[in-house]
């Protein structure tokens, strides 16, 4: 039974139709790679699925639930993440209580009042700081870091709450080769708890990191598969000499 | 202490000398702004504090009763500065939160005699917090989040409804409210204006202050920093933020309902003015003029406001409010942050939610 399950995805804006018909399916520990051309309704479908915006036709199942009229709060409590596109850390906040604040999402609001769970934090919050490479950070503002380091900041965010699974879209968008390289490393540990869609411009990286891709073209998949199967499509190599 | 995860147990293992090292700097560096800019917020809550506690010695009786009001009226401004400045949820009918629990310690003083202090304030902040717990429920609890416009119009709408209802409901004393009523007592004691009114409501804002500055510099305070700067984002975490804002609306009608009924007994009236958008407004003033977002700004700005204006509109009867209204637009203009951020940084006054950085060297050592 796979974790995730997007079958039949409408997406309709005014007259415009983003997904006709879109589908996605993840399996458990799985890095899923979600590919296509600018406008081809990747980052639709990934709203679709973690409840930014709901579907017009079609179902999400997650974990053999439907949670396709789910709220983003249900969906986080059932154990979905998304990292946005822009990078939306808090600002103003520390680093560490961005991760806090992340971390006591699910906490009681009697022990948020009491700060009963602060002491009992502290070494996970320090422990995802220096996962991430920030720990040197830690009582900086988040505005003061770089653009790349907000993005890491905002995925040790996304995985606080230890997701089954985690919705990445474009992860190493504005970072270095360096950054992105970083990046990979980072993610790669977490596959022995956690699936991962991930929506990305950037092919080498995706190509390195993920098992199986989806493409999508004008809102419908045009292939689904493992990576080599992907590369020696002729249609995908089509759209992509098309627009390259 | 807890396990930590085996993934990151990993992912720690190759650099841990290093890590080490950079959390050593960090807490140094967090030693060093605590040093450099932590102490301005309590010095100044300490000034204020001694400032008010002699206001009495050395003011004329009715500068006392003038200042016992402003004392109020700050106690009201912390009810929106919590709703506004920490929660980010704009409410422009505070007023109706204040000015219900008025009437409705007035009315228990007219018909039914009871005027001790153990039964007024906290009916008063019980009606604030039932009002706030409606109007609450009813505009920020739906399924997904209500837009900020929504908010500050159904708010304002509520105001202006009940002070429409004051003023045509005979039982409420129409246009006049009600006059005369009974000094608030303990036992055969009557609390009049004056120096004990004072000292009592000094009292009252001061304890109200203390749990509020607990409440906001606690875990919840954080989700509430997290609710305002990003209400979205949070949800995607997994909080409830529409309960979170329900709560911290309750609470903040709960104190404006205390500080309307304290004010009804010191004013010895209530008016529908009390319960409408005028005083709504006001309040807001108030927490914009002294600072948003910082719980002594809110205190500070009522004074300033309200002593400048008692002070204008003796010297300059006819042109006062337009002297008051030009102050006021220049302080938001060029101090959106509020006159407290002349001496407050940002960090400080954004404040710090996890353990002090003297525990974490020592959970790190």
């Amino acid at each position: 039974m796979p974790l995730l399950e997007a079958a039949g995805i409408k997406k309709v804006f005014g007259k415009l139709t983003a997904l006709d018909g879109a589908a996605l399916t993840v399996g458990e520990n799985e890095f899923h790679g979600l590919i296509g051309p600018n406008g081809s309704g990747k980052s639709t479908l990934m709203k679709c699925i973690a409840g930014a915006e709901l579907p017009t036709q079609g179902k999400v199942s997650f974990v053999n639930t439907d949670i396709t009229a789910f709220t983003p709060t249900e969906r986080a409590r059932a154990g979905m993440s998304l990292k946005f596109q822009i990078t939306s850390v808090l600002p103003s906040l520390t680093l560490y209580d961005n991760i806090l604040l992340a971390l006591q999402a699910q906490c009681s609001l009697f022990d948020l009042v009491l700060s009963r769970t602060r002491r009992r934090l502290h070494d996970q919050v320090m422990t995802m700081l220096r996962q991430f490479r920030l720990a040197d950070r830690a009582f900086d503002a988040a505005a003061a870091l770089s653009h790349g380091q907000q993005q890491w900041l905002e995925i040790a965010m996304a995985l606080a709450g230890k997701p089954k699974l985690l919705l990445l879209d474009e992860p190493t968008g504005g970072m270095s080769l360096e950054e992105r390289r970083v990046t990979g490393e980072l993610l790669q540990p977490i596959k022995q708890h956690c699936s991962l869609v991930i929506v990305e411009h950037d092919l080498d990286f995706i190509r390195d990191i993920c098992d199986r891709l989806t493409v999508l073209d004008q809102g419908k998949v045009l292939a689904s598969g493992t990576v080599s199967e992907i590369q020696a499509n002729t249609s995908v190599q089509e759209i992509y000499l098309r627009r390259a | 202490m807890l396990k930590p995860m085996s993934v990151v147990r990993e992912a720690i293992a190759g650099d841990e000398a290093d890590d080490a090292m950079a959390e050593r700097v960090a807490a140094g560096r967090a030693r060093e702004q605590v040093k450099a800019g932590r102490k301005v917020l309590p010095i100044v809550e300490g000034v204020v504090l001694v400032a008010a506690l002699l206001a009495p010695l050395v003011l004329q009786d009715y500068l006392t009763v003038f200042a016992t009001r402003v004392i109020i009226l700050a106690l009201f401004a912390l009810s929106f500065d919590l709703v506004w400045g920490y929660a980010g949820i704009m409410s422009f009918g505070q007023a109706l939160f204040f000015g219900s629990a008025g009437y409705g310690v007035a009315l228990l003083a007219r018909d039914l005699d009871i005027t001790n202090i153990f039964l007024v304030l906290p009916a008063g902040t019980l009606i604030g917090l039932a009002f706030a717990l409606l109007l609450g429920g009813f505009l920020l609890l739906g399924r997904h989040p209500s837009s900020v416009i929504f908010v500050s119009l159904g708010t304002l709408t509520g105001s202006y409804a009940a002070d429409r209802l004051a003023r045509g409901w005979y039982y409420l004393g129409g246009q006049n409210g009600i006059p005369s009523i009974a000094p608030m007592s303990l036992g055969s004691y009557e609390f009049s204006e004056g120096p004990a009114f004072y000292y009592l409501v000094l009292g009252v804002l001061v304890v109200v202050y203390l749990l509020c500055r607990v409440l906001v510099r606690s875990q919840f305070g954080l989700a509430l920093a997290g609710l305002r700067e990003n209400e979205q984002r949070i949800a995607f975490f997994g909080y409830k933020a529409q309960h979170l804002k329900a709560i911290i609306f309750a609470i903040g009608g709960a104190i404006a309902g205390l500080a309307g009924s304290l004010y009804a007994f010191h004013e010895g009236f209530v008016w529908p003015n009390m319960v409408g958008v005028v005083v709504s407004t006001q309040v807001v003033l108030y927490v914009l003029f002294g600072g948003s977002g910082t719980l002594i700004g809110a205190v500070i700005g009522t004074v300033i406001v309200e002593g400048v204006s008692f002070w204008l509109s003796d010297n300059y009867r006819d042109v006062w409010p337009i002297i008051l209204g030009l102050l006021l637009l220049l302080v938001i203009l060029f101090r959106p942050l509020g006159l407290i951020s002349f001496v407050l940084g940002e960090r400080e006054r954004v404040g710090s939610f996890g353990e002090k950085p003297k525990e974490k060297r020592n959970a790190a050592s």
